[in-house]
């Protein structure tokens, strides 16, 4: 970790659906700035830690500290305001409303910028999107792409620190996965850190400098890349069963 | 990087501005309505301020802030009750009206904890339900005499011309105040987020707002309204019986009014509010098929305009007279593109 200590610590974390555990003991240090790739098979809870990490679900156990804060009693907003911001893996959009509004409100919400601010911050993740041409158009009528990319614009007009994406590239064709990819570039650039659930693992490649890969609710490889995609547990956690 | 980018966000155009000084130049000319109408004609504009206030309320709390309650007529209920409560402990009655709606404001806010943990057809029953308790609670007070109810007998200590005229002043101060409060309410940062909350509360949660103290808002202000138009009711009716105050009819009204002119639209709520005073005017006397024809309206706009009147002008024309949105002004923004590159 840099000098300033990791910018988010997930300690211990533990989530159950039922009789169902999710999150099983998941430990994660994140640095500012840093870009992160998570992957694992479908119900590794990939998802789950996501939502845990946002506060848009509550931890059964575990604790959170974000910014040297412990924000494991923080709901959702007051998360977003401390710069903590994430996309669904569903887009959800405030469908009467249009693009512009739909950014506005995480702006002047979650950035809790004036209304100036707001404007430029808005009219700047737009830009940064590709979005600025549908600013006005109603969310309801965007297609796939776009509602992936106002995901995007809105959780970024908060002015996030920690950026979550929860597979924005999910469903799109290798142009639109790579259109998204340089977007990302320039959010690193800005300094913003990344943490990617992606299934596209060469599209998450071209960002991420570290790999994480999940299995049954926990992290069963953590480090390099390259090391973490030759993992013996990787591998069979992705072919099922065990390698030969 | 964008840096230079000139963009312009336009929130009045000319026709919203000419709109807004219309609703102004209206509302100036309607304080002279004592001096130049009769009696019975004064009475009824009155009747339509409190429709206006109704639909406008109600739509503020379905239309905005996606909560649909059946059960608004607790907050009517109780701004009546409160203003016979308060002007039989000796306050004046014109007082006690305004008192009265604040009171209800203020129990709104501990109400509002249970009830705005109840999601949709959840919510808007247990409003219902409210209602009801609420009814049975009025009805302890001695002072009510169970469903015979009881009068604000303080009102004749007042000459009729005055009452008259001072109750439809009144009336017509709170509808201006009420929609303007609205409207600048709407308009600010507060009014996105009710709006983003009505769509995917998860989705506003997670870009920042804070969801039920906005909720909270709404709903608080909904109930200082239908309380305050409860006290002109009873001002025009003189007569309590709290079951004709507590009825789930109001929110049938409410409904028919916000559905017929446009919900979620600033507008429609007027023009239902104005088109229901119409109808009930002109037809009212036809009792039970009075009732029917409203249904059978009801059911038809449903059907046929899911958006009502207003909703229906505002899709195919684009016209918007009291916008509360946001358009990017996209033409300055390509001319000064063309401009640098």
């Amino acid at each position: 970790m840099d000098a300033q200590g990791p910018i988010l610590v997930a300690a211990g974390l533990h989530k159950r659906f039922g009789a169902l555990v999710v999150l099983d003991g998941v430990d994660l240090a994140i640095a500012a700035g840093e870009a992160i790739g998570i992957v694992g098979p479908n119900g590794a809870g990939k998802t789950t830690l996501l939502s845990v990490l946002s506060g848009a679900q509550q931890p059964n156990g575990g604790s959170i500290s974000f910014k040297g804060g412990d924000v494991t009693a923080l709901s959702a907003p007051v998360r977003c305001r401390l710069g903590l911001a994430r996309t669904h893996q569903i887009p959800r959009p405030f469908s009467c409303m249009t693009v512009f509004e739909n950014v506005y409100v995480a702006a002047s919400q979650g950035g809790g910028f004036s209304r100036d601010e707001s404007y430029s911050r808005v009219t700047d993740s737009l830009a940064l999107c590709g979005m600025l041409d549908i600013a006005n158009r109603p969310a309801e009528a965007l297609g796939l792409l776009d509602r992936k990319r106002l995901e995007l614009a809105r959780a970024l007009a908060t002015g996030p620190s920690l950026l979550l994406l929860d597979e924005i590239g999910g469903g799109l064709t290798d142009a639109e996965a790579s259109e998204l990819v340089e977007t990302i570039r320039e959010l690193r650039r800005r300094g913003i850190g990344i943490v990617w659930i992606e299934h596209i693992v060469h599209v998450l490649l071209q960002v991420a400098e570290r790999l994480i890969c999940m299995n049954a609710g926990k992290i069963i490889a953590d480090g390099e890349p390259a090391s973490v995609m030759a993992n013996r547990e990787v591998v069979e956690a992705y072919l099922g069963g065990s390698a030969p | 990087m964008n840096a230079g980018l000139d963009f312009r966000v336009e929130r009045w155009t000319l026709a919203s501005r000419s709109a807004v000084a219309g609703v102004v130049a209206i509302a100036l000319a309607l304080i002279a309505g004592p001096f130049v109408l009769g009696p019975g004609a004064m009475d009824r504009l009155t009747i339509l301020f409190v429709y206006v206030i109704l639909a406008a309320m109600w739509n503020a709390l379905a239309g905005y802030a996606g909560l649909v309650s059946v059960g608004q007529q607790v907050f009517l209920g109780l701004g009546a009750y409160f203003t016979i409560r308060l002007a039989d402990w000796g306050l004046n009655p014109f007082v006690s009206m305004v008192a009265a709606a604040a009171i209800v404001g203020i129990i709104a806010v501990p109400l509002s904890f249970p009830m705005l943990r109840l999601k949709n057809g959840e919510f808007a029953i247990g409003m219902w339900v409210l209602a009801e308790l609420a009814h049975l609670l009025v009805n302890l007070d001695q002072l009510v005499k169970g469903e015979t109810g009881t009068s604000l007998i303080s009102l004749n200590a007042f000459d009729a011309p005055l009452r008259r005229a001072t109750i439809y002043w009144l009336a017509l101060a709170a509808m201006v105040a009420l929609l303007g409060a609205l409207f600048v309410l709407l308009r600010s940062r507060v009014g996105a987020a009710i709006q983003a909350i009505r769509d995917n509360e998860e989705a506003a949660a997670s870009v920042g707002v804070r969801v039920l103290t906005t909720k909270r808002m709404i709903f608080v202000f909904a109930a200082f309204g239908a309380a305050m138009a409860g006290a002109l009711w009873l001002a025009t009716a003189l007569t309590f019986q709290p079951k004709a105050y507590f009825s789930v009819n109001w929110t049938a009204y409410m409904i028919f009014m916000v559905l017929v002119g446009g919900i979620g639209t600033f507008e429609g709520a007027i023009l239902g509010a104005v088109l229901f005073f119409l109808i009930e005017t002109w037809f009212g006397a036809a009792g039970v098929w009075y009732l029917i024809g409203l249904g059978a309206t009801a059911l038809l706009f449903a059907l046929v305009l899911p958006k009502g009147i207003w909703g229906a002008i505002e899709s195919r024309t684009g016209l918007r007279l009291l916008p509360v949105g946001y358009r990017l002004d996209i033409r300055s923004l390509l001319t000064k593109k063309n401009g640098t590159t």
